[in-house]
């Protein structure tokens, strides 16, 4: 097993949610691919953290605080989605245009 | 963890397939409900990764907070705004498409050749294992206590931000003047009409 295997499995899983978050046109999807991207991360940080830093495993403690921003995030934009979707009585994200001029 | 190395580079090799299979349907899928449930896939075959990588703390960490937490709150949202509706045709989305996948491609690879060239510093000490955990609380109230009290104060406010983004307004002003307005209220709870006397919508919160 070689870190490089853990960290090309992160970069394709980072590059699917950056493909997911800006084709999709259902706002609940974008919040998923974030949430894939955020578990790339966490994949990366944790394979430095078993192959470079064993004894000190610091990326696990970096890693467990990244879970703990990734629920606050995905409530707060659940919340948000669920705002705009009474105010606009849709989910899709081409006619989300309120901050556009 | 002791398996031995062919184990472990099967195991790897089918936790890879499932995670990034479930990725991609997440992302490709049409119909979003399949997608929340991949999801959750995709959660489970990243913490087998993480038990891969000797540490089971953050493993249980990511089943109960993602599968159990983020991925509940995701179906429950797309209960909440479940609507079947076609989205309109946007003039290029070919295009669109079509520029982000090579956008993507272009930056695997580039990460890729940069995974691949650069030599890493890796380190022959053995791995913390099942100590991991004491490790982990040793930092938390060490080294890490700022943030550590800081993610507790940054969750509180993410929950009394949920609460007041998604509460359901409920303003007696604007009900006297239209009427009963359907969308306003709870259809399985409806609430008596507070006295409008009150200067703000402040009364409704009792």
């Amino acid at each position: 097993m070689r870190l490089q295997y853990f960290l090309l499995t992160a970069a394709a899983l980072f590059c699917i949610g950056v493909y997911g978050l800006v084709t999709s046109r259902n706002a609940v999807r974008v919040l998923m691919s974030i949430e894939l991207m955020l578990n790339a991360v966490n994949l990366n940080l944790m394979a430095f953290s078993n192959y470079v830093d064993p004894d000190e495993i610091k990326g696990q403690v970096f890693t467990t605080f990244v879970i703990a921003i990734a629920a606050a995030e995905a409530a707060v934009g659940l919340a948000i989605v669920l705002a705009i979707y009474r105010n606009r009585d849709t989910v899709d994200m081409e006619k989300f245009n309120l901050l556009k001029w | 963890m002791n398996l031995a190395e062919g184990v472990q580079l099967v195991s790897f090799g089918v936790l890879t397939a499932l995670l990034l299979l479930a990725a991609l349907g997440v992302v490709l899928l049409k119909n979003v409900v399949y997608s929340a449930f991949l999801l959750g896939g995709a959660f489970i075959s990243m913490a087998g990764l993480y038990f891969l990588l000797n540490a089971d703390f953050v493993a249980a960490a990511q089943i109960l907070v993602y599968v159990g937490a983020i991925n509940v709150l995701i179906l429950f949202a797309i209960m909440l705004v479940n609507k079947r509706e076609d989205y309109d045709p946007v003039k290029g989305t070919g295009v669109r498409r079509g520029a982000t996948a090579l956008v993507c491609l272009g930056l695997f690879a580039l990460l890729s050749t940069m995974i691949v060239s650069t030599p890493w510093g890796i380190s022959s000490a053995t791995p913390a294992g099942d100590g991991s955990i004491v490790k982990i609380g040793i930092h938390f109230f060490t080294d890490y206590l700022l943030p550590f009290e800081l993610v507790s104060v940054l969750l509180l406010i993410a929950l009394v931000g949920a609460i007041v983004l998604a509460r359901r307004e409920f303003i007696p002003e604007i009900l006297s003047s239209k009427g009963e307005d359907e969308a306003l209220m709870l259809p399985e709870r409806p609430r008596e009409l507070v006295a409008s006397s009150t200067p703000s919508n402040t009364a409704n919160l009792k």
